[in-house]
């Protein structure tokens, strides 16, 4: 079944690159289906492994908009069912006024996560947009006196099980350790990671990391789009 | 010279008159011809000419009280294990008078007067000047060497030369067969430090003893070698009278002399000297510490802060200390260039106003965070001292508001930053302002909340671009780092 899916990933993959062939790279340019294997940071303590949701329109002609006030509306506004509890599968897909979105689960090629790319790759929206991101954060133990350490471009809100953990207000552009959180504690297991980006015109794209105290990157855990065991 | 130098040194001493200001230290911080400071069990000590010197609790506010036998002029202390070597002129004179001067040095277990360990040494000399010879032994500054562990002496005054002496750091005496070595003319009040592989003497250039219209100043010259030679800036070497400044007279303080360097922390050093006369103190002779820069590798005083609004900007990207309120946008007309009649007047646009704005901001807690700096009224922060809350060596404490408003920026418990409605004088909201030697700031909590003490450990740090936090003080980034500028 899951060779199935990947093989079938491949298959949407390469039509997607030939469609896309006029409309700039293709999906797999910058990102590969997950593996079996878990998967871990990067060197640089990188989080690349997400479930992303198909962008959903938010139109906006420019970025200027986007204050805390307008930004904490408008990723606190339910787009869809479940919206700040649901651990998707990949290829599940959610109902958002008369768009019909799926999720994708996916590794990026690169540290920051190029969800302009993802989108245009699908021949999706590509301005406009607000994208919903998850994974999980396993953790051998629990692990104290962290930080998520976010840059998106552009307004971004992230929340670590369930509870806000940092905001990226204004017209941002993406960069390393632009935002982090107050101090945080990663658990022992899982831990949800739940993020929503927000761009009018600009080439979406977000990177994600924890770091310590220090402000060095925090890599022993493993990160998976996996449903829970029941 | 010795002669005005006791002269004043008594003068300093009998006056008790006290002036508080927060721009220089308070108290009744008069003295002449002060040694480098000291510490000992918390407290800071220096002297001076004459029997005694000055004792603070903080570093801030000092008092006379220090006590050191023997009269004379000039000394300079330092601690080598676990006792203070104290070294003075026990004569005087000065340009006018004898140049017969002796040096001397005796031991003390403790600084503290109060202390029962509190007993000084017999004094040993360890140079003397004839009187006739070209050099005048007096103005002793110290130095251990921290590559060799040698112990070096420098002294002497206008009269003739300075010179280099060692002594045995286990004895205070005079090192056997030690010959003293000329190293500089045209100064005084000597003192040698080192640092990154240079060796540095710093004298007292110009008239001493003339309060208001006093022109000391200190010069320096540096060498790969703690027996010279030691050349300035543009080659001159200090035998012949060269000399780099590092301070002389402005902001309302003239005259300073006898430089001593401390080192506060790594990245936070200051300077001590005596001003002539400061112009706020009645033209008194008065303890300056001043913070100590080091620019391409050489020593210069900083300027002591002023009190103003500011923009706080990290060092790390360059973005500014702003509370977390929404972006409130300023209205502007609109127009292609090529339309506009170059001819048409200019109306300059007003900077948005804190009434324009304060009406949307939360009432209570706001958090802060760093964005691009636009002169706006949440990142326009007025620095203010608070002088009944004391201070540290080179400022009092101060508060940190918005500019027009009375916020406060506060430290929290879980060791993060945010701004309370009003300032109340708690110590989370009281800010010690120290500059670095590169010239940057650090900007520290008097205290956090649940943590007992004075806090020393923990700074205003740039955790991200935009995210302030507090956090371990390490010179070695610029997290760390911030700079204040009104523009």
């Amino acid at each position: 079944m899951k060779r199935f899916t990947i093989t079938m990933f491949m298959a949407c993959m390469m039509l997607t690159s030939l469609i896309a062939q006029n409309a700039g790279p293709a999906l797999d340019v910058y990102f590969s289906p997950v593996t079996a294997e878990a998967a871990t940071p990067d060197n640089e303590g990188f989080i690349r492994r997400w479930l992303l949701l198909e962008p959903i329109d938010k139109p906006n002609r420019s970025n200027i908009v986007f204050t805390d006030s307008y930004l904490r509306e408008a990723f606190n506004t339910e787009y869809f069912k479940g919206q700040f509890t649901i651990f998707p599968k990949d290829g599940q897909k959610v109902k958002v006024g008369k768009q019909k979105l799926a999720w994708h689960a996916l590794d990026s090629k690169l540290f920051n996560v190029k969800l302009f790319r993802f989108a245009s790759g699908l021949e999706k929206q590509i301005y406009g947009v607000l994208f919903w991101a998850v994974t999980v954060i396993d953790c051998p133990e629990e692990m104290t006196n962290v930080r998520l350490a976010v840059g998106s471009n552009s307004g971004s809100m992230w929340w670590l099980n369930g509870e806000e953990a940092v905001i990226l207000s204004g017209d941002r552009r993406m960069v390393k350790d632009d935002c982090t959180s107050k101090r945080l504690t990663l658990k022992k297991g899982r831990n949800i990671l739940r993020g929503a980006v927000i761009n009018g015109p600009g080439m979406s794209d977000f990177c994600v990391r924890f770091i310590d105290e220090k402000g060095q990157p925090v890599n022993n855990f493993t990160i998976t789009t996996t449903q829970p065991k029941k | 010279m010795k002669f005005s130098k006791l002269f004043i040194g008594a003068s300093v001493f009998a006056a008790l008159m006290s002036v508080q200001t927060a721009e220089a230290q308070t108290g009744q911080p008069y003295i002449h011809d002060p040694s480098t400071l000291a510490e000992c069990d918390g407290k800071f000590y220096t002297f001076g000419t004459g029997q005694g010197g000055l004792i603070s609790e903080d570093g801030w506010s000092w008092k006379g009280g220090a006590v050191r036998p023997g009269g004379g002029a000039a000394p300079d202390v330092i601690k080598l294990g676990d006792r203070y070597l104290v070294i003075y002129g026990a004569t005087g004179g000065g340009l006018g008078g004898g140049h017969n001067g002796r040096i001397l040095t005796m031991w003390n277990k403790t600084l503290d007067p109060n202390s029962p360990d509190f007993k000084y040494t017999e004094a040993i000399e360890v140079a003397a000047s004839d009187g006739q010879e070209d050099n005048d032994a007096i103005d002793p500054g110290i130095m251990l060497d921290p590559n060799t562990g040698r112990l070096w002496v420098s002294y002497g005054t206008y009269f003739g030369f300075i010179r280099l002496i060692e002594l045995d750091p286990a004895t205070g005496k005079r090192v056997e067969g030690n010959v003293a070595k000329d190293i500089a003319i045209d100064c005084e009040a000597t003192d040698l430090i080192y640092r990154d592989g240079w060796y540095y003497l710093l004298g007292t250039h110009g008239t001493c003893c003339d309060g208001v219209n006093s022109t000391y100043n200190i010069v320096v010259g540096r060498s790969r070698s703690v027996e010279g030679p030691y050349i300035d800036n543009v080659g001159r070497d200090m035998l012949q009278g060269g000399g780099k400044m590092v301070i002389a007279a402005g902001d309302r303080v003239a005259g300073p002399g006898h430089f001593g360097r401390t080192i506060v922390d790594e990245g936070v050093e200051v300077m001590s000297c005596h001003y002539e006369a400061d112009f706020n103190q009645g033209g008194r002779s008065v303890l300056g510490i001043r913070p100590l820069l080091w620019k391409n590798g050489w020593p210069v005083a900083g300027d002591r802060f002023r009190e103003g609004t500011y923009e706080i900007e990290s060092e790390r990207r360059g973005y500014a200390l702003e509370l977390a309120v929404d972006f409130t946008r300023m209205k502007q007309e609109r127009r292609a260039w090529f339309r506009m009649d170059p001819n048409e007047p200019v109306v300059p646009i007003e900077n948005q106003k804190l009434e324009e704005v304060i009406g949307e901001w939360p009432k209570d807690d706001i958090e802060v965070r760093i964005g691009d700096y636009m002169f706006r009224p949440h990142q326009r922060w007025t620095i203010t001292a608070v002088p009944e809350a004391g201070g540290y060596l080179s400022n009092p404490y101060f508060k940190i508001t918005i500019e027009g408003t009375d916020r406060a920026l506060a430290a929290t418990e879980d060791l993060e930053v945010k701004t309370v409605p009003s300032f109340t004088g708690a110590d989370e909201q009281l800010w010690r302002i120290e500059q670095l030697i590169d010239g940057t700031f650090r900007i520290m909590p008097k205290a956090i909340p649940g943590q007992e003490g004075v806090n020393k450990k923990y700074v205003l740090y740039s955790v991200a671009d935009s995210t302030p936090t507090l956090a371990e003080w390490d010179f070695n980034t610029d997290n760390s780092k911030w700079n204040f500028r009104n523009h």
